[in-house]
């Protein structure tokens, strides 16, 4: 797998690509924006991972790059890393409704396994949101009450679904069959009345415009 | 009809006039009768009258540099307070305006109030009467005494109106800088007013910064700083174990990562509350998309394209936004909120609207007074209205230059 990384630290920039290597991956790391934009816009890689803050200006630089590269090829995948995470730059990110996005806090690399998933994820065409954005969603979905008549099983599903996790993945987690997180998406579509998908990847964005309005 | 319109204003400036003069007048007869003692019970009053006359002029020639109160103590005895009136430069100021206007600002008013008056004549009186008049009747340097010449007499009419009409702007005008003139306080009262205000707002200033300060400092110490310290004991334990209890050694490691993780997560809550992300990256608006999508209240957005603002102020609109929204989603039992911001080249202004139960009141616990005093800082302002049954609008103004020409991306 070619990966482009773009990181301005010079430890998290080694770190990531030690980690990256070790994996089977291809990396080729930059460190500034226009060096990004550079490698993205000529020939496309299988999956770009990015921080939002790069130089010259350490503004949301890795974030333009990025949502720019997306325009000129739909579809490219590209994971997100931030020492923040904010709600506008998920919707951002999200915007074009096509998948391959991850949004992710920096923190997560150090669960390597997981980070490393979320890379395979995302290449593959799904959508990994982070934790925290999907925790503040459901926050607001409760104070506003449109998840009030879920059980607390199927919001522990919903949450792990926001999060762009398979039925597989997410049975593990919280240590249930397959049938029984097939039983409680179920329930959670009828409930909302979101229309049931078998994609995973629509399945996602679905159900991240549903916590949205 | 604006020309009309400010006919009117002409009329009612030589109304001021006339009541100045009384005014004047009754001052004029009040100061003579101190040594008797009379003047003493009739200055307070009379010297009260003429300033409100003084107000008003300078409210319709404003912006004009308004002087100090000129009797600000009621309760005092009448001697003092007679002192303090006859002591005031500023009622000086106001006895000359009204010694003057009648004169020279009535005159000036008078001009197009004569044209058009003239004007009128000889357009719908002359028609009527020039039959009845023999010899004599002139309308200007026009003898009357023929259908032609009466009606040169009534097109003359018109342009006398025109030319009144036309005249009232530039005579308003010109009244308004006679006004300023007179009436505008000293350079030193103002700059003695600003000292004041920049006193204050920079104490103000202060206080901010060293509570913030001290926040931030007891964040850091109980927050990070404590779970480092947990971080590095845990990691110590988990060396010492490593020979000879593996198992537990690794689950003090997980820990140990947990446990860094939730240090991250409090530096991120104070860098937020220090400075948003999003506002560094990419400015106002955009920080208050953010935190729209953040509020559990439906939160609508509307913004020109500002640009960016110096960091100082975005940082304090921001705040003075958020804690705006945080009183509407607390307090009022809103639904809905309107932000809209706008830039008019020098001043930022920001409204923001809920459509709660309103009876808000700045001092009433929700925050909004903190943000006066940010916002003062700035000379900035902000005004709250809020009706019992809402809605609640809060309106914010901060003189800035936009600074840049990036607009906000969307």
């Amino acid at each position: 797998m070619r990966v482009v990384l773009a990181e301005d630290l010079f430890l998290l920039r080694d770190g990531l690509v030690r980690t990256l290597r070790e994996h089977g991956c291809e990396v080729t790391p930059v460190d500034n924006g226009p060096a990004l934009h550079r490698a993205l816009i000529g020939d496309p890689p299988d999956i770009a991972v990015v921080d939002v803050r790069l130089p010259p200006t350490f503004t949301d630089e890795g974030l333009q790059a990025a949502l720019a590269a997306r325009r000129a090829h739909p579809g490219l995948p590209v994971l997100v890393l931030s020492q923040y995470v904010d709600q506008l730059y998920a919707q951002e990110l999200l915007g074009g409704g096509e998948g391959a996005i991850g949004y992710l806090l920096k923190d997560r690399v150090t669960d390597t396994a997981q980070f490393i998933d979320a890379v395979r994820r995302v290449a593959a065409g799904a959508t990994v949101m982070d934790p925290h954005v999907i925790a503040k969603l459901l926050a607001r979905g409760d104070a506003r009450g449109t998840i009030g008549a879920l059980t607390p099983r199927e919001r522990d599903v919903l949450e792990l679904m926001a999060e762009g996790r398979s039925n597989a993945a997410i049975a593990a987690t919280l240590h249930v069959s397959e049938s029984a997180v097939a039983k409680h998406t179920a329930g959670i579509f009828t409930k909302l009345g979101i229309g049931v998908s078998d994609d995973d990847n629509r399945r996602v964005l679905a159900v991240l415009a549903y916590l949205r309005r | 009809m604006r020309q009309v319109r400010a006919l009117g204003r002409c009329v009612l400036r030589s109304w001021l006039a006339l009541a100045a003069w009384t005014s004047g007048a009754c001052v004029v007869l009040a100061v003579l009768l101190l040594p008797l003692g009379l003047g003493l019970a009739i200055l307070p009053g009379t010297a009260a009258w003429l300033r409100s006359l003084t107000d008003r002029a300078r409210r319709w020639a404003a912006p004009v540099a308004e002087p100090e109160p000129l009797n600000p103590d009621r309760t005092a005895s009448r001697r003092s307070q007679a002192g303090a009136i006859i002591g005031a430069e500023s009622f000086w100021r106001d006895l000359l305006w009204a010694n003057l206007e009648p004169g020279i600002g009535g005159l000036l008013v008078a001009v197009p109030q004569c044209l058009v008056a003239y004007g009128l004549f000889g357009t719908l009186v002359q028609p009527l009467i020039w039959r009845r008049v023999d010899d004599g009747n002139w309308y200007a340097f026009i003898p009357v005494t023929s259908t032609p010449a009466m009606l040169t007499a009534a097109a003359l009419g018109l342009a006398f109106i025109a030319a009144g009409l036309w005249a009232t702007a530039p005579v308003l005008r010109l009244h308004a800088r006679w006004t300023r003139l007179l009436l505008a306080a000293p350079r030193s009262t103002a700059l003695t007013r600003r000292v004041e205000h920049l006193t204050g707002t920079r104490a103000d200033a202060i206080d901010a910064q060293a509570a913030e300060l001290g926040r931030i400092e007891r964040d850091l110490h109980d927050g990070a700083q404590a779970r480092l310290i947990a971080l590095g004991m845990t990691l110590d334990h988990a060396t010492r174990l490593l020979d000879t209890d593996l198992d537990t050694a690794r689950a003090l490691l997980l820990d140990v990562r947990e446990t860094s993780s939730r240090a991250l997560a409090d530096l991120r809550d104070l860098v937020h509350g220090i400075h948003p992300p999003v506002l560094a990256d990419r400015g106002l608006t955009d920080a208050l998309r953010s935190l729209a999508l953040d509020s559990f209240l439906d939160v609508d957005v509307t913004a020109e394209p500002i640009g960016r603002l110096p960091a100082p102020v975005e940082s304090a609109a921001y705040f003075a936004v958020s804690e705006a929204l945080a009183n509407a989603t607390k307090h009022s039992g809103a639904r809905t909120v309107a932000i809209a911001v706008t830039h008019d080249g020098h001043r930022l202004h920001i409204t923001v609207t809920d459509d709660g139960r309103g009876g808000a009141t700045i001092d009433g616990g929700t925050g909004l007074s903190g943000v006066v005093r940010r916002l003062g800082t700035f000379d900035g302002t902000l005004a709250l209205h809020s009706p019992p049954g809402g809605p609640t609008t809060v309106t914010m103004e901060i003189p800035c230059a936009s600074s840049s020409p990036k607009t906000s991306s969307s």
